[in-house]
């Protein structure tokens, strides 16, 4: 009997596990596919249906930690130059301090990525530009330095390279006399990796920058930006940055 | 009556022609090592920053831009608005008008970092740019002015001088407007209103007016040209309203801005705190620019000389302004929070410092000296200028 009740558990076992395995086989891959959804194949262009954004919290943002500053930097070849006036800075950390109540706050500032940009709106060649998923951009092929998108951006996240530079990480190609800022580390986002900037604060365990698909309902930064309050710099100007602050 | 009008070219031996030219070939030659080593060096050679990114070749660019729109007015005058007294004079204002604008964008042009890429300029405009539309209004009032130019030197096509006169009035309005607009779009404190439009006009008739008088006067110096008393009441009296006109956008404007509370730190820094700007503004926009020039043209029977330092002044009271506008509208800092005070690496919260490089200066007075040689050339290569100034000219033209 027992020999009897082994066998048949053991087929019904057998076919039990089939099922399962050749479920798990034909589903995972959707499922996975769901998850993956937003992210694409190298050559294929960018989506429109994502809106790639940075949320920060500057009440875990430590003051005095520029662990950020220093990743952008080294990830996007930015050197010091001794020229800390011309030197580019493609993030930098703004100290606030409201005089009527004496807090005190430490905010890393970006490009902010606008849906609007008014760097792209003035720029007289188009080297100004917006990805379909929201990260602008300069193409440094056509940038004529005219630095008109310097003084459209309000957010002072533009620079100009003055000075010849060497030795450039080749995944950020600069140029002398082009404009640059930010580009959200758009050569690791395309290969699924995160900002340096962020992976930067992670691993500092502050985790006061979260970057994310801001489309993606289940996204963690759509989660965030939905349920805990959240601004954007300058929001009077209507530009809808892509980059939004917590306790500010 | 027009046909009793000779026009001739410059005249005078040829060997002080030839040292005029020299003479203005010195900074021409200036303005392009300039240039070159700018070129060579990057714009780490001048005395801008990621902070002051528009210098001094932009001071010059937007006032010789301005100025050539401005000194068309005369021959608009003449031509649309059929005021015969300034017939003479205006292929001289169209042909300051066009010397000035070539002189203003090739400043623009030099000055950019990328200017091995200027055809890139040309070639690949961003409609949504007002920037990239500038440059249509730019090649629209050089072709409409030329046109004009050409129809009123063309005897067989003096008839279409009027419609021609219109199609470039509306370029010129369109031109002026929109630089003044370049700066009243932006969003920095000093900037972000509206009445640069208007002001930039009134700036225009003033600084365009005084550099065509000071041409006249120049050509009238250098040989027998007599020019009537009442074309120079009329160009003086041009002169004084376009200067009050200007003094008062600028009162207007800055007190407009001292008025709303959330420009009155900017307005302030413009009026008291703002040191090298607050003391250009004063008394180079408001007392050499403005009350100085305004005093002496007030004053009746007016001599040439005074007339001659009265458009002096405006230029420099002009430039000084435009030194304002451009650099201290880039020195005070930008605020990105409201109500809190900013620090950081990037100089957030801070005035921001600027001293013009040699090299940035020397390329200015290159195009200054590019419009002057433009005008030059021009009117001893063609019949521009009446022998005589003091005869009357039909109501056409």
């Amino acid at each position: 009997m027992s020999a009897d009740r082994n066998e048949g558990f053991s087929r019904r076992g057998f076919l039990a596990i089939s099922a399962a395995t050749l479920g798990g086989v034909m589903l995972a891959p959707g499922i996975r596919l769901i998850e993956i959804a937003r992210a694409r194949a190298p050559d294929q262009p960018v989506s429109g249906k994502v809106r790639w954004g940075l949320l920060i919290d500057t009440n875990k943002c430590a003051p005095g930690c520029d662990d950020c500053v220093k990743a952008c930097a080294t990830e996007n070849g930015l050197k010091d130059t001794g020229h800390p006036r011309t030197d580019a800075q493609w993030i930098r950390k703004v100290e606030l301090k409201d005089m009527r109540t004496g807090r005190n706050n430490s905010v890393p500032v970006m490009c902010q990525h606008c849906e609007h940009p008014p760097c792209v709106d003035v720029c007289p060649t188009g080297a100004s530009f917006k990805r379909a998923d929201g990260i602008v951009l300069v193409d440094r092929h056509i940038c004529i330095g005219c630095r008109y998108c310097i003084m459209a951006c309000p957010y002072k996240a533009r620079t100009i390279v003055f000075e010849n530079i060497t030795d450039q990480n080749p995944d950020v190609p600069r140029g002398s006399g082009c404009a640059e800022s930010c580009t959200l580390c758009v050569h690791r986002v395309d290969r699924d990796q995160q900002p340096a900037c962020v992976e930067a604060c992670t691993r500092a365990g502050h985790n006061a920058m979260i970057f994310g698909d801001l489309n993606d309902p289940h996204s963690e930064i759509a989660q965030r930006v939905a349920k805990y309050a959240s601004t954007q710099i300058r929001a009077d100007l209507k530009l809808n940055p892509g980059v939004r602050y917590q306790g500010l | 009556m027009a046909e009793s009008l000779i026009y001739c070219e410059l005249g005078g031996s040829g060997r002080r022609y030839w040292a005029l030219l020299a003479l203005l070939g010195v900074p021409l030659a200036l303005g392009a090592f300039a240039y070159f080593y700018i070129e060579h060096y990057g714009h780490i050679a001048t005395g801008m920053d990621n902070q002051i990114v528009w210098g001094m070749p932009h001071v010059f660019a937007v006032f010789l831009v301005i100025a050539a729109t401005g000194a068309l007015n005369i021959a608009m005058a003449a031509s649309v608005f059929r005021k015969a007294v300034y017939r003479p004079v205006a292929p001289l204002s169209a042909l300051v008008s066009l010397a000035l604008l070539v002189g203003g964008l090739a400043v623009l042009m030099l000055d950019l970092g990328r200017s091995d890429r200027m055809i890139v300029a040309i070639t690949k405009l961003n409609p949504a740019s007002l920037f990239a539309r500038r440059v249509i209004f730019y090649d629209g009032f050089m072709l409409s002015v030329g046109v004009y130019l050409w129809f009123l030197l063309e005897r067989r096509m003096n008839r279409y001088i009027k419609p021609a006169a219109i199609v470039a009035f509306f370029w010129q309005l369109l031109l002026v407007t929109s630089t003044g607009l370049e700066f009243g779009f932006n969003f920095r404190a000093v900037y972000d209103s509206v009445l640069y439009a208007p002001m930039f006009i009134a700036f225009s008739s003033a600084y365009g007016a005084a550099a065509l008088i000071l041409v006249l006067l120049a050509v009238c110096r250098w040989e027998e040209r007599p020019v009537s008393d009442e074309l120079l009441r009329r160009l003086k009296n041009w002169l004084g309203i376009s200067v009050g006109a200007s003094l008062f956008f600028a009162v207007l404007f800055l007190g407009t801005k001292y008025e709303l509370a959330r420009s009155r730190d900017v307005a302030r820094f413009l009026l008291f705190d703002g040191g090298v700007y607050t003391a250009l503004l004063w008394l180079g926009q408001i007392a050499l620019g403005g009350i100085a020039p305004l005093a002496l043209l007030l004053r009746s029977p007016l001599r040439r000389s005074a007339l001659g330092w009265a458009c002096a002044m405006v230029i420099l009271g002009g430039l000084a302004q435009m030194y304002v506008t451009l650099i201290g509208g880039q020195a005070y800092p930008q605020i990105l929070f409201p109500g809190l005070v900013e620090s950081s690496s990037f100089f957030d919260g801070e005035i921001h410092p600027y001293t013009p490089s040699l090299v940035e200066v020397l390329l200015g007075m290159g195009a200054v000296a590019l419009a002057a040689a433009i005008i030059a050339v021009a009117l001893r290569a063609l019949a521009m200028l009446p022998t005589r100034l003091d005869q009357s000219a039909g109501p056409q033209a």
